[in-house]
């Protein structure tokens, strides 16, 4: 069943309309995904890309039954989209618009922790590529051609070096349950741990690799989830290794400014942890190879 | 973002921070005119620039009269001044500001931070004031308390309170400092601002509280609702590379190295340095060229990689999702031609339309190298370096 989404799962686009909605929702339903519909407020009641536009998500939910929904409203009315979602019923979002106030990213965590456990939607991104279960759909901006259909759960910030791991897997045979990009903000919707213990908790994944990068205390949570709490076996790769203390390297988050958030010292944490390391981000593929590898001689 | 000191004590005097009268000045002549303005017996000249730690790098001097004053601004202005922070480049002092001195009591630490982990703004104090918070933490970390605000209703008076008792004011000072902790706080919700640290936060001889220095660093991503705090922005304080580039559109971050790089995405970006380190070369620089990588971003970025004079050699890494490779192919041959660039030039596509992107590099005529992988790509680009090196 991999893990958030699959074929059935019905998908909203919040910023159906607009030219960046249009042409992933275009991508995402020629993938086989299964958008019911989208929402642009002031469109409701039109017909785009032969699914009905709404108002408002609550509308969209009602009609459509939609469970999950992807926001490509601009930064400053996005985080007001990820909390109508929430609001509306939404199970799974992915927010991939990039510029979104670290501020306004707060006030979402807040405000969602109004919701029970049991019913508080799950959030991924901001600024991520979206999330895919290949061969089954695809809720995210990335090339569905390059992951090939398999047992491999990825976990990564940045989505061009996801995609390079899921070509690389796929070169050499190795498929992917479901791949979830956690965005590169410095506070974002779900955290590594977060998507761990999903994985974890998934019959149709058998290993999670985990693509982390510089800055803030994501890694390290994980790491200590990983050593705690899986069974299934871990290998991360973390990007950043060159960069200098105190710098922005492009996302908002991947920022040295504290012990334990530079490339080396996260390496160490996720070693002690039993993570498996890879050498270099062109030995991705492979590590996870070697590992599954491993895992079937044991077993 | 970062901002001076004077414009983050000019800010935060708005929420009600206490700060020393002060003025600013850019010449020896303004800075006795200012002084005298100002009045009193003793005055610090300081260095603007963005940076702390700028007292143990000589640039905060204490005068006493006008010939020491026109002296302290004689030297310190048009020099780059080298602190810890800034690394041994340094940073231009282009301005000062001269402000009265105080004599001081006590001295305290007082900040506010985007906190990662809790995802709330947390004020941190100590009653360690003076050094940096490194060295706090470091020497004295149990004087360190951390207060977390919940956003929903935002800092409570109490939580000054308790910061302020937390550190051992006296009760008659008490209510002082819990409205330069919540103006401070208002100053940091208010102006999106991603840090607030005033270091030291005094009580001077005479019973003052005062800021007597001030730092603020800004939210990038919320500078289209804060005009007023872009308007601070002094590109003098910046790498004039990462100038172009920002100005521009991309997000560049200059390095020591010789090969510079074009990728999209800042995360493959990060793995295309770390690899070309791994290869046993040296980055001159990060770059993320963004979604849709048209021809003239391509363009763009080569412009902006070539203003580094240390570059010997391109790597291009694009694996390309909605920008498609033959697009980019385009614009690496479009720059490469109307740049005239003699350089070597190492390129690896991936993803959508790879096989039209790499017939339109073979097919352009120029002595483009291509490389597959990014192992590969690295390992190329380092050995053209070398190989050239030794030629030379």
């Amino acid at each position: 069943m991999a893990i958030f989404i699959n074929e059935n799962t019905p998908i909203l686009i919040q910023g159906f309309t607009g030219r960046i909605g249009t042409f992933h929702a275009q991508e995402m339903i020629d993938y086989g995904s299964n958008v019911v519909g989208g929402v642009t407020p002031g469109k409701g009641g039109a017909t785009h890309l032969g699914r009905p536009v709404f108002n408002t998500v609550k509308g969209a939910v009602e009609e459509t039954g939609a469970e999950a929904s992807i926001v490509f409203v601009p930064p400053p009315f996005a985080a007001d989209a990820i909390m109508e979602a929430a609001d509306a019923g939404i199970k799974y979002c992915v927010c991939i618009t990039d510029g979104i106030p670290a501020q306004d990213m707060i006030r979402v965590k807040r405000y969602m922790r109004r919701y029970k456990k049991d019913s508080r939607m799950r959030l991924t991104g901001p600024n991520c590529a979206g999330t895919i279960s290949p061969g089954r759909a695809m809720l995210g901006i990335m090339p569905g051609h390059i992951y090939k259909q398999g047992r491999i759960g990825i976990i990564g910030r940045s989505g061009t070096l996801g995609y390079e791991a899921a070509s690389q897997m796929m070169a050499l045979g190795i498929g992917v349950s479901t791949s979830v990009g956690i965005g590169g903000d410095p506070i974002n919707g779900s955290s590594f741990r977060d998507i761990l213990e999903a994985f974890e908790n998934d019959p149709e994944t058998d290993a999670v690799l985990m693509i982390g990068e510089i800055g803030g205390p994501q890694e390290a949570e994980a790491a200590q989830y990983a050593k705690e709490h899986m069974k299934k076996p871990v290998a991360a790769y973390i990007a950043g290794l060159s960069a200098p203390k105190g710098r922005r390297m492009g996302h908002a988050g991947a920022i040295v400014s504290a012990f334990g958030e530079s490339a080396a010292e996260k390496v160490e944490i996720l070693r002690a942890a039993g993570v498996t390391i890879c050498p270099s981000p062109a030995d991705m593929g492979s590590t996870v190879a070697k590992m599954v590898g491993t895992m079937k001689k044991v077993a | 973002m970062d901002i001076h000191e004077y414009q983050a004590k000019e800010l935060l005097a708005k929420f009600g921070v206490p700060v020393p009268r002060g003025g600013l000045a850019y010449s020896p002549e303004q800075a006795t005119y200012r002084a005298n303005e100002i009045g009193g017996t003793r005055w610090a000249v300081k260095a603007q620039i963005h940076s702390g730690a700028r007292g143990k790098a000589g640039g905060i001097k204490i005068c006493r009269d006008d010939n020491e004053l026109w002296e302290a601004a004689d030297q310190l202005l048009g020099k780059r001044l080298a602190t810890v922070q800034t690394g041994p480049q340094g940073k231009l002092v282009s301005r000062l500001y001269i402000e009265e001195a105080t004599d001081i009591d006590r001295e305290f630490y007082l900040s506010f931070i985007m906190d990662r982990s809790s995802e709330r703004i947390v004020v941190v104090a100590s009653a360690a004031g003076g050094m940096d918070i490194e060295e706090i933490s470091h020497n004295e970390p149990d004087s360190i308390l951390r207060v977390a605000v919940d956003p929903a209703v935002g800092m409570q008076a109490f939580q000054a309170r308790e910061v302020a008792f937390g550190l051992g004011i006296e009760p008659e000072l008490v209510q002082r400092f819990e409205r330069i902790i919540l103006g401070a706080y208002r100053a940091f919700r208010d102006l999106d601002a991603t840090m607030v640290e005033i270091n030291p936060l005094v009580i001077t001889k005479d019973r003052h509280v005062l800021a007597l220095d001030a730092k603020m660093s800004f939210d990038e991503n919320a500078l289209f609702r804060r005009p007023q705090i872009s308007e601070l922005r002094d590109k003098s304080q910046e790498d004039s590379r990462e100038t172009y580039a920002s100005d521009r559109g991309l997000s560049y971050v200059g390095l020591e190295g010789d090969i510079g790089c074009v990728v999209n995405g800042a995360g493959l970006a990060m793995a295309t340095l770390d690899m070309i380190k791994l290869a046993g070369g040296e980055p001159a620089n990060f770059l993320d060229i963004g979604g849709g990588a048209s021809p003239e971003r391509v363009q763009k970025s080569f412009r902006a990689v070539l203003k580094d004079k240390n570059v010997k050699a391109l790597l291009v890494n694009v694996f390309a999702g909605i920008n498609r490779c033959d697009w980019v192919a385009k614009g690496v041959v479009e720059a490469i031609r109307d740049l005239d660039i003699k350089l070597p030039v190492v390129v690896r596509l991936a993803g959508t339309n790879v096989e039209e992107g790499r017939k339109i590099l073979d097919q352009s005529g120029l002595t483009v190298i291509t490389a597959e992988t990014l192992g590969e790509a690295a390992e190329k680009v380092v050995a053209v370096v070398k190989k050239n090196a030794a030629a030379a």
